[in-house]
């Protein structure tokens, strides 16, 4: 738990240490999420196909909120690797998510994320989740975070 | 509960069938025709462990199967109803499906149990629109709210 906290908040933490963290926080680990990728300020997790997770045992479907829980986390990686500032914690504010389609059975799910807007106080975060190919998703998600962060130079005032 | 009968084995069947449900450590609860959903602390919930604080996809997946619950109960009820009191052995309704959600968070979630209860605001013949509410201590300290339409069953 310090070393989470070093971190994401010693100001030394790599993307990808950010990643490796936030993965590795209890309910994350405990679903057995993965780290993909933190490139570009952006977040790729993968969440592997569970029986533990199944929502409906007729067809072996994930849980809906297995697919939320994994989009929650994307955001929030996302949040913290965009490259815009150097955010020391979030909160979720508010997620959205729409359902496309069933995450196919026995596939893992994917998850990417990509923050396009950091205000002093808040975060905007857009992610897709899929399992076989990105144009078939299964869901989308439209998230707001509430961010501490250490102010950047000649930054603009706003929210 | 005083009531038992395939109503109330409907409810335990969930928690104990459904591997997602069983994973998170829900329990259910009726009363007339209200689920109150409980999910117990346990460490695994947790998302911040600086705070701590629940995951808030744990509380986001809490709240969703409150609003399934809340639907297969009434669905259930119905069918009872329908069917002249009985619903018949190895009754297993279809399971509705969530078309789109928002999660409000209004504070963080600590370390306790988390209860949940979720209102139908319309039924339709093949969407339902419901609110839902979690909270702790205190039920008038909401500690997220989310509202979703899902699918029901033969709209599929």
């Amino acid at each position: 738990m310090t070393d989470l906290q070093q971190r994401l908040t010693g100001g030394v933490a790599t993307p990808e240490g950010i990643g490796v963290a936030m993965v590795g926080l209890p309910h994350s680990n405990a679903m057995g999420m993965r780290l993909v990728s933190t490139e570009n300020g952006e977040a790729v997790l993968m969440l592997p196909y569970s029986k533990d997770l199944v929502g409906d045992v007729a067809t072996g479907v994930l849980g809906g909120g297995a697919i939320t829980a994994l989009l929650d986390t994307c955001c929030g990686t996302a949040v913290f690797v965009s490259k815009s500032a150097k955010i020391t914690s979030t909160a979720t504010l508010d997620l959205r998510i729409d359902y496309m389609r069933p995450a196919t059975p026995g596939k893992d799910v994917y998850a990417h994320a990509e923050c396009y807007r950091v205000t002093r106080s808040i975060a905007f975060v857009r992610a897709l989740a899929w399992t076989e190919t990105r144009d078939k998703p299964v869901a989308t998600a439209s998230a707001a975070f509430i961010v501490e962060r250490t102010p950047q130079k000649g930054e603009e005032k706003s929210a | 509960m005083t009531e038992t009968g395939a109503h109330s084995d409907l409810l335990d069947g969930l928690s104990s069938s459904i591997p997602y449900i069983r994973f998170l450590g829900l329990v259910f609860e009726r009363r007339g025709d209200e689920i109150t959903a409980l999910m117990p602390y346990k460490p695994d919930l947790i998302g911040n462990p600086l705070l701590p604080a629940l995951h808030g996809g744990a509380t986001g997946a809490f709240l969703e199967i409150t609003a399934v619950t809340q639907l297969v109960s009434d669905t259930a009820l119905g069918d009872k109803a329908a069917a002249g009191g009985e619903l018949p052995e190895g009754y297993a309704p279809v399971m509705p499906k969530p078309i789109d959600i928002t999660f409000d968070y209004l504070r963080s979630g600590k370390a306790l149990d988390t209860y949940a209860r979720a209102l139908v605001q319309r039924r339709g013949r093949r969407v339902a629109n419901v609110r839902i509410e979690a909270w702790q201590e205190e039920r008038s300290k909401l500690i997220a709210t989310a509202h979703g339409n899902f699918l029901l069953g033969s709209g599929a």
